[in-house]
């Protein structure tokens, strides 16, 4: 039995402080948005989160080709551990999405690429996990789940195109002059520190979550070979 | 097989392929009515529900008709996998001596005859229906190839995929629809917007996105076709 390493302790603890202090940052330090008010803070929140769903979305694409190419399991299981990250992160991020959606454009929900893409996404996330537990070998398990998420990770790019054929109302709040788009807004330095830092924090957070993530894929792999060996 | 030689040719192969499914289907015609039956259920229950008056109609008609042709598709794709899988044959054509991408390619031909000649009878029958007779140009029936290649091209390769698991036919519009959802929304935006004849400006971006799709989801299956059928 490995024990936890001890990187990885520290990183929990890390983990801890920096959600900690983004929280702060969000909620207490940056100044309140003059139009929308207090619910701006989710945003903070709702970028950190959907940075992660992508990151991880990413991640796994590139984990599965890794995979596909060397064969080699531990790839898959860095694939699993990213899904199953950005799975939970991204419902985070639609969630916190409408919390904001409901008084800055008065619905909870619009069919806007964005949100579109983000739902969309969330499915293929859901669809990959019924791949997999509908497989038994652990190969044919891997190279199908790689190759999933590769077509999920072409595919949502070309989702997001086609839907902003359709409409957006989406804010974009990063390199937007006009700001045309409802609910948009420039941020200030104090919010910008508070952004920022919410990116990192997420990024540590993944970090670790993945990690532990991998480590428990190797242990559960040990698992069913014990379990193999003893029902030999 | 008239072909004799101990290596056939990725063409030939491939085209040994299609002659074996369009036989089977020619003598059994199993797969072919059950899509047609089924698209025709469809339109019916769509009229009904949407209440498909002359207003509503211009509007929703490429809609009703993609979901029909995706709701369709899905069928024969499950079923022209599940007959390779349940008598064996898959292992029968593995074991040939060509190029595996000769089965993707046979088979995602083999589909998209039977996609295509299910839409040749729906439509006609649709447009007697509803007295819909401005599907029948060359603009509306160009999109509905190009979008039946991409949704066949990533339904072969996932129908491959989902009728080896526990689940099985169950599994693959589960995995398809959303990796398709692409192609369905550009072929229902430029089919519409071709109904409804809007400026070829405002149609030639869904029908760029529909080629790239296409494009993309025939090169992907081909280089990773051998990863889902290997054993």
């Amino acid at each position: 039995m490995q024990s936890k390493p001890i990187a990885l302790t520290i990183l929990d603890v890390v983990s801890i402080i920096v959600l900690g202090i983004s929280t702060y940052l969000a909620l207490v330090f940056a100044p309140t948005e003059a139009v929308m008010g207090e619910v701006q803070r989710v945003f903070y929140f709702h970028i950190g989160t959907a940075w992660i769903g992508l990151l991880g979305f990413i991640i796994a694409a590139i984990a599965g080709i890794t995979y596909l190419v060397t064969k080699d399991l531990k790839w898959d299981r860095f694939e699993v551990a990213a899904v199953e990250v950005s799975t939970v992160f991204f419902f985070l991020t639609i969630v916190l999405g409408s919390i904001w959606a409901r008084p800055a454009w008065n619905t909870w929900w619009t069919w806007d690429p964005r949100l579109t893409t983000a739902a969309v996404t969330e499915l293929i996330y859901i669809a990959y996990f019924m791949l997999r537990q509908g497989i038994d070998d652990p190969d044919k398990r891997a190279r199908f789940g790689a190759l999933y998420t590769l077509l999920g990770g072409i595919s949502a790019p070309i989702t997001f195109m086609v839907i902003r054929l359709f409409r957006t109302i989406h804010p974009v709040v990063i390199g937007n002059q006009s700001a045309a788009a409802q609910g948009g807004f420039s941020m200030s330095s104090d919010m910008k520190v508070a952004f920022f830092f919410a990116l990192f924090a997420f990024t540590v957070i993944f970090v670790d979550l993945i990690w532990h993530r991998v480590r428990l894929g190797a242990l559960q792999e040990k698992v069913e070979q014990l379990k193999l060996k003893l029902s030999d | 097989m008239t072909d004799k030689k101990s290596h056939p040719s990725l063409l030939g192969a491939t085209l040994a392929i299609v002659q074996k499914d369009l036989a089977a289907e020619f003598r059994s015609r199993e797969l072919f009515s059950a899509m047609l039956v089924f698209s025709l259920l469809v339109i019916i229950i769509f009229n009904f529900a949407l209440e498909l008056d002359i207003e509503v109609r211009r509007t929703v008609a490429a809609g009703v008709l993609w979901t029909t042709f995706a709701f369709a598709g899905t069928l024969g794709l499950n079923r022209s996998m599940a007959v390779e899988k349940d008598r064996g044959c898959m292992d029968g054509l593995l074991l040939a001596p060509v190029d595996r991408s000769a089965i993707f390619f046979g088979k995602a031909i083999s589909n998209l005859v039977f996609m295509l000649v299910v839409e040749a009878i729906v439509l006609p029958v649709y447009a007697l229906l509803y007295d819909e007779m401005r599907i029948f140009q060359p603009g509306f029936l160009g999109v509905i190839l190009l979008g039946s290649i991409g949704y066949i091209g990533v339904g072969t390769l996932l129908s491959t995929m989902s009728v080896q698991t526990r689940m099985r036919e169950v599994l693959l519009p589960i995995l398809l629809f959303p990796i398709a959802i692409p192609v369905l929304l550009a072929a229902v935006k430029a089919s519409s917007g071709i109904l409804s004849g809007a400026e070829w400006a405002e149609i030639v971006t869904p029908i760029n996105i529909l080629i790239l799709y296409d494009v993309v989801f025939i090169a992907v299956p081909y280089m990773f076709f051998d990863a889902v059928v290997e054993e």
